[in-house]
């Protein structure tokens, strides 16, 4: 972590480190201090005045049921988007990864929805599963399926976590035909020769050997759910409807806006930040002991 | 390898391209979409190939704009767009060039303590301090500017994290070796460190300018005036709760003029999409 040549003196050094700390200070560490302080603040009906009042806005969170209903759905929200994006590009990678012909084309024409916007994205789907010219939401209703996400919760729920698995293939698809092509082809050419069948090869020796990127993966598609999906809910959903699609970043969003609630909308970044530190604290942990590997 | 491979080769072939399909399709059906008139689209009769329209939708969205909803034509939302997306690349890229340089070639005392305020913003988007950071941006009078709408995006570790792991690689012998030729740190940095970092530099910026072009809920807060509009944000507007106001085929032809940019940098610079991914992620 260290160089052993270097130079020395101090002015420089910080002026070079001036412009990213500045930045950091005034538009991090200060709105987020804020949050933590206003987390603590009440504000009465008609913003007039304020009062310190403890952990009350976080015990009042932690009796509101819609908080508790956001948390729900954050977590179904996310188990569904990683089970299904990261299965998915997995059987993707391992068939790219075959020496087939082609195998750089196919690369290039699953990677490009990485850069689709999250906003984008929803718009995408909304348009063909809305309930009245949607394509899709039509052929459902032919097969006499009923399909409204407009009013029922969990066909919206639905229609979210399509949406948000088809932008975030792309993502674990990279990351997973990176790792099995850095696996050593001796260790698979070994099993051959003892006789082990695609299948148990798979599982035997090609998953455990991604248990680092499969880990790595999954927290990164958490953050990917708890964050960047905002663009997809808010232009499909817009969190409805009545709250079944609200993750717990969309209720800071809805109950900030307009400032009605800020100590509550600051108490739930506040949480979300703690949680947010929880991950990167896991994803460092195995990051270094990757490295001493 | 010794077996028989021909029957996988076709499985291979079968799922990568239904996996193609899967990943087209919506932005195909959105292609068509805004190749047709609006009525076609309310009726729910849209077909799977283009329509005749195709020219008069771009045309109309690009210069005119929807009649109601976003008021702007879409031409001057790409310009945001790109505008805010290069700020967002170019001053990231600058902030943490220098401040890994700093935290690499220097030792002076609150090193450790600088790097480790930096890296606590690794993961922490700006989505969970969204209102304090709105407070400040308009209690400095930025909203409605470009600056207001980069600046802080820019705030985080990322950049510096995969400057700092890549000058460590370089090897101590090129700073001694500048140093007998008498080059002091300046020139040592504009000489040696930004000359070797170039496909670094190139990689991040790729990365970068898609994370910029794609931001959703910042540009949302922070504009307030038409004409700051970012093209992300316009999509959303275009489409209102009741569908018969919604022109459909103007906000699908705004999707795909959303998609283009981004979606041809990963595709025309790929090698350093892939590597700005992976490395700025480890």
């Amino acid at each position: 972590m260290q160089k052993n040549a270097y130079f020395t003196g101090l002015t420089i050094p910080l002026l070079l480190l001036l412009p990213q700390l500045a930045i950091t200070v005034v538009f991090f560490y200060w709105p987020a201090s804020q949050a933590v302080w206003q987390s603590f603040l009440l504000q009465d009906a008609f913003g007039t005045s304020t009062e310190f009042v403890w952990f009350e806005n976080y015990q009042m969170l932690f009796s509101d049921p819609g908080y508790l209903k956001a948390f729900i759905n954050t977590a179904i929200f996310s188990t569904f988007v990683c089970v299904l994006s990261l299965s998915i590009a997995l059987l993707f990678a391992v068939m790219a990864d075959r020496a087939i012909r082609g195998a750089e084309i196919f690369k290039t024409l699953l990677i490009w929805p990485y850069a689709v916007a999250p906003a984008v994205a929803g718009v995408l789907w909304l348009f063909m599963f809305d309930p009245s010219l949607g394509m899709l939401a039509r052929g459902l209703s032919d097969m006499g399926i009923a399909w409204n996400p407009r009013l029922n919760g969990n066909d919206a729920m639905l229609l979210v976590i399509l949406a948000a698995t088809w932008k975030q293939i792309s993502y674990n698809f990279l990351f997973f035909l990176a790792g099995l092509q850095s696996i050593p082809k001796s260790v698979i050419e070994a099993a051959v020769i003892d006789g082990a069948k695609p299948w148990r090869r798979f599982w035997t020796i090609v998953f455990p050997l991604l248990s680092p990127t499969t880990f790595f993966l999954l927290v990164v598609n958490i953050v990917y759910v708890f964050f960047d999906t905002f663009g997809i809910i808010d232009t499909i959903t817009g969190g409805g409807p009545s709250g079944a699609t609200e993750t717990l970043v969309y209720k800071v969003f809805s109950d900030g806006k307009g400032g009605s609630n800020l100590g509550g909308s600051a108490a739930q970044s506040v949480v979300l930040l703690v949680m947010v530190i929880g991950m990167t604290a896991v994803q460092f942990k195995f990051i270094e002991r990757r490295v001493s590997y | 390898m010794v077996e028989d491979r021909r029957l996988g080769d076709i499985i291979a072939y079968v799922i990568l391209s239904i996996g193609v399909l899967i990943v087209a399709f919506p932005v195909w059906l959105t292609f068509v979409a805004s190749t047709w008139d609006a009525a076609t689209i309310i009726n729910g009769q849209l077909p799977l190939y283009p329509g005749p329209k195709l020219f008069e939708n771009y045309y109309r969205i690009l210069f005119v704009g929807t009649s109601g909803t976003t008021r702007e034509p879409v031409l001057g939302m790409m310009l945001n767009s790109f505008i805010m997306a290069m700020a967002i690349a170019i001053g990231k890229i600058f902030i943490s060039v220098l401040s890994a340089y700093a935290v690499v070639y220097y030792r002076f005392p609150f090193r450790m303590a600088a790097f480790w305020i930096i890296f606590v913003t690794l993961m922490l988007p700006v989505e969970v301090r969204i209102f304090p950071t709105f407070k400040v941006v308009s209690d400095l009078n930025m909203l409605d500017t470009y600056q207001g709408l980069a600046v802080p995006l820019i705030a985080s570790a990322t950049g510096t994290l995969l400057f700092r792991q890549f000058f460590m690689t370089i090897p101590d012998e090129l700073l001694e070796a500048s140093r007998i030729d008498g080059a002091g740190p300046f020139r040592f940095f504009k000489d040696t460190v930004i000359p070797l970092s170039m496909t670094t530099i190139a990689a991040l910026f790729v990365i970068q300018f898609i994370y910029g072009w794609n931001q959703y809920l910042w540009p949302l807060l922070v504009t307030t005036k038409d004409s700051m509009q970012t093209i992300v944000i316009a999509i959303k507007k275009m489409i209102v709760t009741s569908d018969a106001l919604t022109e459909w085929q103007l906000a699908m032809a705004t999707a795909m003029l959303a998609m283009l940019p981004p979606v041809l940098v990963v595709i025309l610079m790929q090698r350093l999409f892939v590597k700005g991914l992976v490395e700025t992620e480890k």
